[in-house]
């Protein structure tokens, strides 16, 4: 998984030693993805993996566009969304019919919802790449969702379809009904599509679609029609989409609107910026982020998506790679053994920042709750948001934290400057 | 007798009322390394531009092997035998210089659309792009992304891209345009030796090179071919001393 999506740097390294490295890192997430609920198995944990699970199938699939095919989508949660509908009518069907398809297989016919819609209006939106395609898939995104409260027989209107998880016919005696279970189908649906997403990666297909992505006038000129990429492309996101919104329809046992709406797209496109589009592990690590900071957020702040924008905001100008960017620019510092240089700065920096961070979210938190809110709870202090002692205090972090924060800064990058050019001087360039 | 491998009859590129191609008349015979020359702004880049599919003719046409191709797509016409380069580097910045040359390899040997084969597992590709590679000097940066590259690197590996899905009339466009005189001459070694068997079409300012190199020229002016012959020819041809030689002829 620590394959770039844009090339495979083969620097002075045994191709044994990568193969094991390569076959190490995707074991140790299964593992991880077996052993987490075992060793957290509180019933919120599981829920939150489960919810982690499906957000990561959905980031990857929303990567294929973003990623690795330059398209900017404002809609892919229709294909989330209508997988999760295809999903929740198969159930019901497969109970009021008989049909002998157990609950695991179900998420398969989610993800051919998401294809289908994909295979049919995907040709008129892949036509043209860039602010084109983002403007139909926002519009084709409205229309959907807009329709689905419309057509009641499909969609349900407000109240949506539901379904029983544990009405289908048994498979290794699992009812699916603890939610233990559940995260089980989950995780292996998740094994199941990263391996396919991530093969997909190293066919003709999607190298060509990264070419695309860089250049789409030059593809032409070497035999390829980047319309068709763009659209086998968008019909794989369009089915693992679908996946995803099936997961989501048997962990929730509803599918409505709300699967398919702009706030739904937002958050995709979110976890997967926030990641980072040019690894393929960004959007995980991106799904589990956002994933965790929703679930908690939400639990202690009113205001959690005034925080959503400012980590979006502060990612896309400071570090466009992202996430995974920010960890992969370390890796020749690693190779060439001079990351120890920058660890010290780091530290340094570390505390400013923090302090930075307290002022910003006592600022915040001083005007969400200044008009009888409840008192402010910051790593254990209590503060009162009417007190002139919170404001003084949220002004000198903020000041004073924040100059700090700005000099330690620059000693990081000057450390990291220093360390990036031996590396290189050492032949490490990735 | 055996159809040219270009043929433009009669084209007229007009955008709006202006008129930049006018009744162009253009053959190139199988195998031969025809340049065309001419002032800036005379349409060498648009005759390009028509003959490979980037834009179509508003009036005339254009036969490759005797077939009809004005009105196709590009890649159309590069599935049909023609490849060209371009003027201002056009390479897959992010893509490394091995993915570069790889990908204009995938269609021509077959895989075209294919998600269900390992990219890295078709010997057959892999041995063409190393051979390309090891041909345009390239193969110690295979690793290196494509933008990273030094410009002379990049146009080397624009000519890579040009070739490596093995077409047989080759266009190059400047293929030469800002490097130094050294890097000039290893280019066109490697223009000459690369472009062996092949139909070439090039367009070049430097005339040591165009001299150098060409079987036959062609001389546009103002979106009109005034003259078309060998070098010794042109060097001789009155209008084209007139028009373009005069000042430039070393």
């Amino acid at each position: 998984m620590t394959t770039t999506t844009t090339s495979t740097p083969k620097l002075a390294t045994d191709p044994a030693g990568d193969n094991l490295r390569f076959y190490g890192v995707w074991l140790a997430g299964i593992l991880a993805l077996v052993v987490l609920p075992l060793v957290f198995s509180s019933g919120g944990s599981v829920t939150s993996f489960s919810l982690i699970g499906i957000a990561i199938v959905f980031a990857l699939s929303y990567n294929i566009l973003l990623g690795q095919t330059g398209l900017l989508s404002f809609g892919h949660a229709v294909h989330y969304g209508l997988g999760g509908f295809a999903a929740c009518h198969m159930m019901n069907a497969v109970v009021s019919h008989g049909w002998p398809i157990p609950l695991p297989f179900i998420p398969l016919f989610g993800g051919l919802g998401g294809l289908v819609f994909a295979v049919i209006i995907g040709w008129v939106m892949t036509k043209r790449a860039g602010t084109v395609f983002a403007m139909i898939s926002l519009g084709i995104g409205e229309l959907v969702a807009s329709s689905s409260l419309i057509l009641r027989s499909v969609f349900g209107g407000e109240a949506g379809i539901t379904t029983d998880r544990t009405a289908l016919p048994k498979m290794f005696g699992w009812s699916f009904g603890p939610q233990i279970q559940v995260y089980y189908l989950i995780a292996f649906w998740l094994v199941l599509s990263a391996i396919a997403m991530y093969a997909l990666t190293r066919t003709p297909l999607g190298r060509i679609s990264n070419a695309v992505r860089d250049n789409p006038e030059r593809v032409q000129f070497i035999g390829y029609d980047p319309h068709v990429v763009r659209y086998i492309a968008f019909c794989f996101a369009g089915f693992f989409a679908g996946v995803a919104g099936g997961l989501a329809a048997i962990n929730f046992e509803i599918a409505n609107s709300a699967y398919l709406g702009a706030i739904q797209s937002g958050l995709v496109l979110f976890s997967t910026f926030i990641g980072g589009t040019a690894y393929f592990f960004g959007p995980i690590l991106g799904a589990i982020l956002v994933t965790y900071l929703q679930l908690g957020l939400t639990s202690v702040t009113s205001v959690w998506q005034l925080y959503f924008g400012i980590i979006f905001i502060g990612i896309v100008m400071f570090s466009p790679g992202g996430i995974a960017g920010l960890v992969m620019m370390h890796r020749p510092l690693v190779r060439a053994g001079t990351l120890g240089t920058v660890i010290p700065a780091y530290l340094v920096a570390i505390v400013p920042t923090l302090a930075l961070a307290c002022g910003v979210i006592l600022s915040i938190e001083i005007v969400a709750r200044f008009s009888g809110g409840e008192p402010i709870n910051l790593f254990g202090i209590g503060f009162k948001p009417q007190s002139p002692v919170t404001w003084i205090t949220a002004a000198v972090l903020l000041v004073v934290g924040g100059f700090v924060a700005r000099l330690s800064w620059l000693r990081v990058a000057d450390a990291w400057d220093r360390a990036a050019t031996v590396a290189r001087d050492r032949g490490y360039l990735a | 007798m055996t159809a040219a491998a270009i043929e433009v009859r009669a084209v007229d590129k007009r955008f709006g009322n202006v008129g930049i191609i006018r009744d162009l008349n253009l053959s190139v015979a199988k195998g031969e390394r025809h340049a065309i020359i001419g002032p800036n702004g005379a349409g060498k880049s648009t005759t390009f531009n028509l003959i490979s599919g980037h834009i179509e003719p508003t009036a005339g046409e254009v036969r490759l092997n005797g077939d009809v191709i004005s009105g196709l797509r590009p890649f159309e016409i590069n599935r049909r035998g023609l490849s060209r380069s371009f003027q201002v580097t056009n390479v897959f910045a992010r893509m490394s210089v091995w993915e570069n040359v790889r990908c204009a390899v995938l269609w021509a040997t077959g895989h075209r659309y294919a998600f269900w084969k390992n990219v890295d597992s078709l010997p057959e590709v892999r041995e063409r792009t190393a051979k390309i590679l090891d041909d345009i000097h390239l193969m110690h940066r295979r690793d290196v992304p494509a933008g990273l590259l030094t410009y002379a690197e990049q146009r080397e590996l624009e000519i890579g891209i040009t070739i490596a899905s093995g077409a047989t009339v080759v266009m190059l466009d400047e293929p030469t345009a800002g490097m130094s005189h050294a890097e000039t001459d290893r280019a066109v070694a490697l223009i000459r030796r690369l472009t062996e068997g092949k139909t070439l079409v090039i367009v070049e300012h430097d005339m040591s090179v165009v001299f150098g190199l060409a079987d036959r020229i062609s001389v546009l002016v103002y979106g009109h071919i005034i003259a078309s012959g060998t070098p010794e020819e042109i060097r001789r041809d009155p209008k084209v001393k007139e028009a373009y030689l005069g000042e430039e002829a070393h």
